[in-house]
């Protein structure tokens, strides 16, 4: 029954962290914040487990990197550890001008809670690596297979930095994980993380000099639904891509988009063929097309889309929606949600055919996440 | 009894309202008043000086009585003021860093 249930979207800004709580209606709601005022909160995620256990990650330029983890769903936190140390000689990768250059730590932009375990969470950091804590996030250490690979020092930075964003866990196989680095491509591990391979074979980027290279693809978003979790979907710098093989090959369902360059792509909750983007004008006009702000919906698991514009601003809109800035509940009917540079959060609560700010004068919003409450 | 001003964000971070008043064991330099704060206020590792290499983060400046100690060995003394506790030993977040 959806109005027996609760939602509560996480959401990080550039300059602290809101809580915005609803019942199942998603008509009238509560803002919390801001949590950590004056940081940069790139993410914050609960573990599915424990919807009360909610990690987020918390940095200045000042002070760096810190990690908080509540117990009660956001009210109280407190400060957990915050020493992200790469395992061993860490190397070089490409820098922007091409030269080698030594990886050093900079933020952790996506943390990942385990399925299983709510002491168990992956980290995402720049520069590129992935990081879990197996003890509530006191501790972390690098899962090194994956910048150890190989191809690492061909990896290069996008615009917002050599960053490891997307972190899926595979539902049906505790083994499996996929990573998503800009502009590195995709990877996967079938071992828990032990070992790596690059999965981006059928990717096509002009902005390398061989197009279809192993690495080296600026991979936005990768999302996935939990029913069907070889199938994936990918916003890349450019094109909308589809894989039926859990990243082995992938191709294109861009379709009849307006525009394929975006950063975020998420999956409806119940249906697994519904997919969502938000068309970016293009890699130097990082805003809507026509000043007109659109989620696109395809029903289809990609090619037709369908502009979905109802209560969003159709003109003079020049906002950016960011990789980690949309989310869905799993609500019946499904619950979507976005948030954009320019501080707004939208929400749909009938599957984007229409849509309302939750509120509007945040700082520019970096992530957006979900969870749907009993 | 060494006084530390902190800036905002980290008085945040360690839930204190204003100076912190530290007893240091020893002589008292850069390290030991920052070995003895963040002993005090374990959140605070990391956001003053590197986990590892102990080297201060670039956009953290330490002054004291009116000069910049931030370039300065972390085993110099601390200036006389400091140590008496007549001037507090301020760590600053530098103005580019906003």
């Amino acid at each position: 029954m959806a109005e027996m249930s609760k939602v509560r979207v996480l959401v990080g800004t550039r300059k602290g962290a809101f809580i915005l709580s609803s019942d199942g209606k998603r008509e009238k709601w509560d803002i919390s914040g801001p949590h950590f005022g004056g940081w940069e909160m790139y993410h914050l995620k609960a573990s599915p487990v424990d919807p009360n256990r909610v990690y987020a990650s918390q940095s200045t330029s000042w002070h760096g990197q810190m990690i908080q983890r509540s117990n009660d769903g956001g009210a109280t936190w407190e400060a957990a550890g915050n020493q992200f140390t790469y395992d061993g000689v860490p190397g070089t990768h490409q820098w922007y001008d091409g030269t080698p250059h030594p990886w050093e730590f900079k933020r952790v932009w996506h943390l990942e809670p385990s399925l299983t375990d709510p002491d168990t969470v992956y980290a995402g950091v720049e520069d590129a690596a992935l990081f879990r804590s197996t003890d509530g996030a006191k501790t972390w250490q690098e899962l090194s297979g994956l910048r150890g690979h190989g191809s690492g020092p061909r990896w290069q930075p996008g615009a917002g930095g050599m960053c490891l964003h997307t972190i899926l866990l595979d539902p049906s196989d505790p083994g499996r994980i996929y990573i998503a680095i800009s502009a590195a491509g995709a990877f996967r591990t079938d071992d828990g993380g032990q070992t790596w391979r690059p999965i981006n074979r059928g990717l096509k980027s002009q902005y390398i000099p061989d197009p279809d290279a192993e690495v080296g693809h600026c991979v936005h978003r990768i999302a996935m639904h939990p029913s069907r979790p070889n199938v994936l979907f990918m916003q890349k710098h450019w094109d909308v891509m589809r894989s039926d093989d859990a990243g082995d090959s992938w191709h294109e369902v861009s379709g009849n988009l307006p525009t394929d360059f975006g950063f975020p792509i998420d999956v409806h909750a119940h249906e697994p063929d519904t997919i969502y983007v938000v068309p970016i004008t293009s890699d130097s006009l990082h805003y809507p097309p026509d000043g007109k702000l659109r989620v696109y919906r395809s029903r289809t698991g990609g090619n037709e889309w369908e502009p979905l514009t109802k209560g969003l601003p159709q003109s003079n809109c020049f906002v950016n929606v960011l990789r980690d800035a949309m989310a869905v509940d799993s609500l019946d009917s499904c619950g979507v949600y976005f948030g954009t540079s320019g501080g707004q959060v939208y929400a749909s609560a009938d599957a984007g055919d229409t849509w309302a700010p939750i509120v509007q004068n945040l700082p520019a919003v970096l992530s957006v996440e979900v969870q749907t409450l009993p | 009894m060494i006084r530390v001003v902190l800036p905002a964000h980290l008085r945040t971070l360690a839930s204190v309202a204003g100076e912190v008043e530290l007893e240091v064991e020893g002589r008292a330099t850069q390290r030991s008043v920052l070995d003895a704060l963040e002993l005090r206020y374990p959140m605070l590792r990391g956001t003053l000086r590197d986990h590892v290499t102990q080297q201060r983060r670039p956009f953290v400046r330490f002054f004291a009585c009116e000069e910049d100690l931030s370039h300065e060995s972390p085993d110099t003394p601390l200036p006389p003021e400091v140590v008496s506790g007549a001037e507090p030993f301020l760590i600053v977040g530098a103005i580019a860093g906003g």
